[in-house]
C-alpha cells in the first residue's frame, strides 16, 4: 500500500494574535511552528496504515524553506520520505496550492505507482479555505470524503465516518481515494529520539513550483475588534465560592 | 435584477447566507436534501446545472461542514475560486470580502476575482433578515442528468450517537478543565461540579493531546464550538485556539492560578487561585444552598 499525507506549516499562536507592521501576516518572530492540527492526525493515520499493511508513506508540503522542519517532524513519527514544494513564503490561494500539489502527485505516481490513499486536513488552522483536498481529488478524478473522524481500509474500499447530527455518517468508497481528516480521528503519538535520528537521514525531494496568480487575493489582516468582555473579579481562592454561586443564580443556571 | 443561487440546509446559518446573498441579487434556492442519501458531488453537479440555467451571478451557502464541502466541489468542478467562511461581501468585480481565519480569531480582507463568485458565510456572524422563503429551483429534471459517477461518494449509513444526554455543542452549561487540572484523575472535581449543574464536561486541546479526555470533549478551533449560557474554564490559559471554541458563550467564568493568564481578561468573571480548592468549594456551596 502507498499513502501520501499533505501537511501545512502553521505557527503556534498562543494567547494573542499579533500582526506584522503591514498587517499582511502574523508576527511570527517569537512563535514556534507546527503541522496544522487536523493534519497531525493524517500523519498518524498514514503511519498506522503502513505499520499494519506494509508499503510506503510519503509526506508533502507546499511552503517556505523552513517547512522542512514539519516534514522532518512527520518522518520522525514514521513517514518514509518527503516531497517539499518550496515557496518564497508568500501564501498561495486554494486553487494555486491544489494545482501545485496535483502536479507533484502526478509526477511521483508516474515514478513510483499510484497512492491508494491521499490524506489532507479538513482545513488549515490559519487560512481555513476548506478546499485543497477536494480540488486535488477532482483533478485526479478520485472519490473524496471530508472531515473524517473514523477511517478503515476494507480490501479495495475505505469506510469513512464523519460527524453528522450528533452521530456519524458513513461512506464506503473505492480506492484509490482522497480523504480530508479532522482532529479526533486518532491520538497522534509523540516522536521518539531514535525516530528523530532516523528522520534526519530520510530523503526530502525539493522542487519550486511556479506560483499562479491568486484569484482569491488576501489584501490585509485584522484582529477582530469590538468591546470584548468586561471582567469582574469574584474573589480569590475558595472564599470566592459564595460569590460564584450568587452569579450562577443570577445567570439562571442553578 | 440578476439571480443568485443559495444552497439551503435546515437552521439559521443558511438563513444568514441567504441574507448576504440578497445583496447580490434575487435569490433562488436548492436544498441540500435534494439528493437523498446525501451525495456531495451530486449536489455540486445540481448546483452547477442550476447556476448555468439561471445565469446565476453568484452561489452562496452556509459555512457548515456540508456547505463548505459541497461548495468546494462546485469550485473544483467549475475551476473557480471559493471564499469560505465570509462575514461580509460587497458585489462588484472583484468582490471585496471579509473572511474568517484561525476559526474567527483573525479576519482577512480579500478580493475575489471570478465570473461567478462562490461564497460560504461563517455561521452566526451576520444577522438573518427574514423576507420569506425565495422560490426553490425545480431540481427533478436536473437530478435526472446527474452523472452516476457523482453518486459514488454517498452516505451509506447513519450511526446514531451513543445514547443519552445533550451534546457538548448544545449544553446550557459547560465546565471545562485545562492543563491546570494536572491529570486525568484531576477531572473528578470538574465532573462533580458538572453533575451538580447538569452541565457537560469540556476541556482544552492540551488535555485531549495528553489523552486525559476524549477529543469529543474538546472545546476549541479544532474541537467543538459551543454557545452555553455559562462556560466555566478551570486551569485554561485562554489560547486563541481555545477561545475560538467558547467565544459564543453568554457568560464565561475563568478560574486560574495565574491572574495574568489571557483568559482572565477575556472572561466575564474571574476567580484567582488553586482550582483544586476553588472547584470543590463551589460544589459544596451549591449543595449547601439546596
Amino acid at each position: 500500500m502507498r499513502v501520501l499525507v499533505c501537511v501545512k506549516r502553521v505557527p503556534f499562536t498562543g494567547g494573542k494574535m499579533v500582526l506584522n507592521a503591514e498587517s499582511t501576516a502574523l508576527e511570527t518572530k517569537h512563535l514556534g511552528f507546527t503541522i496544522s492540527p487536523h493534519e497531525e492526525c493524517g500523519v498518524e493515520e498514514a503511519v498506522r496504515l503502513i505499520e499494519s499493511a506494509g508499503g510506503e508513506s510519503v509526506v508533502l508540503t507546499l511552503g517556505p524553506q523552513a517547512a522542512v522542519e514539519q516534514l522532518r517532524d512527520a518522518m520522525a513519527l514514521g513517514i518514509d520520505r518527503a516531497i517539499h514544494l518550496q515557496t518564497d513564503g508568500r501564501e498561495a490561494d486554494g486553487q494555486a496550492t491544489a494545482a501545485a500539489i496535483t502536479e507533484a502527485i502526478r509526477s511521483d505516481e508516474a515514478a513510483s505507482g499510484p497512492f491508494d490513499l491521499i490524506f489532507f486536513g479538513s482545513e488549515s488552522a490559519d487560512a481555513g479555505g476548506y478546499q485543497v483536498g477536494i480540488r486535488v481529488a477532482y483533478a485526479l478524478d478520485r472519490p473524496c470524503v471530508t472531515g473524517l473522524k473514523g477511517l478503515k481500509v476494507e480490501g479495495s474500499t475505505v469506510r469513512c465516518e464523519q460527524d453528522a447530527g450528533g452521530g456519524r455518517d458513513a461512506y464506503v468508497v473505492p480506492l484509490p481515494a482522497v480523504v480530508t481528516v479532522k482532529e479526533g480521528l486518532n491520538l497522534p503519538r509523540y516522536p521518539s529520539v531514535p525516530g528523530r535520528m532516523r528522520a534526519a537521514r530520510k530523503p526530502v525531494v525539493t522542487s519550486t513550483p511556479i506560483r499562479a496568480e491568486a484569484r482569491l487575493e488576501m489584501v490585509r489582516l485584522a484582529v477582530p475588534g469590538g468591546p470584548g468582555r468586561k471582567t469582574e473579579l469574584l474573589g480569590r481562592g475558595a472564599d470566592a465560592a459564595p460569590a460564584v454561586v450568587e452569579m450562577m443564580r443570577k445567570a439562571g443556571v442553578l | 435584477m440578476s439571480t443568485v443561487l443559495v444552497l439551503m440546509e435546515d437552521g439559521d446559518p443558511s438563513l444568514q447566507a441567504l441574507t448576504l446573498a440578497r445583496t447580490f441579487g434575487e435569490p433562488r434556492t436548492v436544498r441540500m436534501a435534494a439528493v437523498e442519501p446525501f451525495a456531495p458531488n451530486a449536489v455540486a453537479a445540481v448546483l452547477e446545472m442550476a447556476a448555468d440555467e439561471l445565469g446565476a451571478v453568484a452561489v452562496f451557502a452556509a459555512g457548515s461542514d456540508r456547505g463548505n464541502d459541497v461548495m468546494a466541489r462546485l469550485a473544483a468542478r467549475t475551476d473557480l475560486p471559493l471564499a469560505a467562511n465570509c462575514i461580509a461581501a460587497t458585489p462588484g468585480d472583484p468582490v471585496a470580502l471579509t473572511r474568517q481565519r484561525w476559526g474567527g480569531s483573525l479576519l482577512e480582507e480579500a478580493l475575489l476575482r471570478s465570473p461567478r463568485p462562490l461564497i460560504t458565510v461563517a455561521p452566526h456572524t451576520i444577522a438573518a433578515i427574514d423576507r420569506g422563503a425565495p422560490p426553490e429551483v425545480d431540481v427533478a429534471q436536473l437530478l435526472a442528468r446527474v452523472d452516476p459517477k457523482d453518486l459514488v461518494v454517498r452516505v451509506s449509513e447513519h450511526v446514531a450517537p451513543p445514547g443519552g444526554g445533550v451534546s457538548l455543542a448544545e449544553a446550557k452549561v459547560v465546565v471545562s478543565g485545562g492543563r491546570g487540572v494536572g491529570s486525568k484523575e484531576g477531572f473528578a472535581i470538574i465532573e462533580e461540579l458538572a453533575l451538580l449543574l447538569d452541565a457537560h464536561v469540556g476541556c482544552s486541546r492540551v488535555v485531549t493531546s495528553a489523552g486525559w479526555r476524549p477529543h469529543s470533549d474538546q472545546v476549541g478551533q479544532t474541537g467543538t464550538k459551543i454557545s452555553p449560557d455559562l462556560y466555566i474554564a478551570c486551569g485554561i490559559s485562554g489560547a486563541t485556539q481555545h477561545m475560538a471554541g467558547c467565544k459564543g458563550a453568554k457568560r464565561i467564568l475563568a478560574i486560574n492560578a495565574d491572574a495574568e493568564a489571557p483568559i482572565m481578561s477575556l472572561a466575564d468573571y474571574s476567580v484567582v487561585g488553586d482550582l483544586k480548592e476553588i472547584v470543590p468549594a463551589i460544589s459544596a456551596e451549591i449543595r449547601k444552598s439546596r
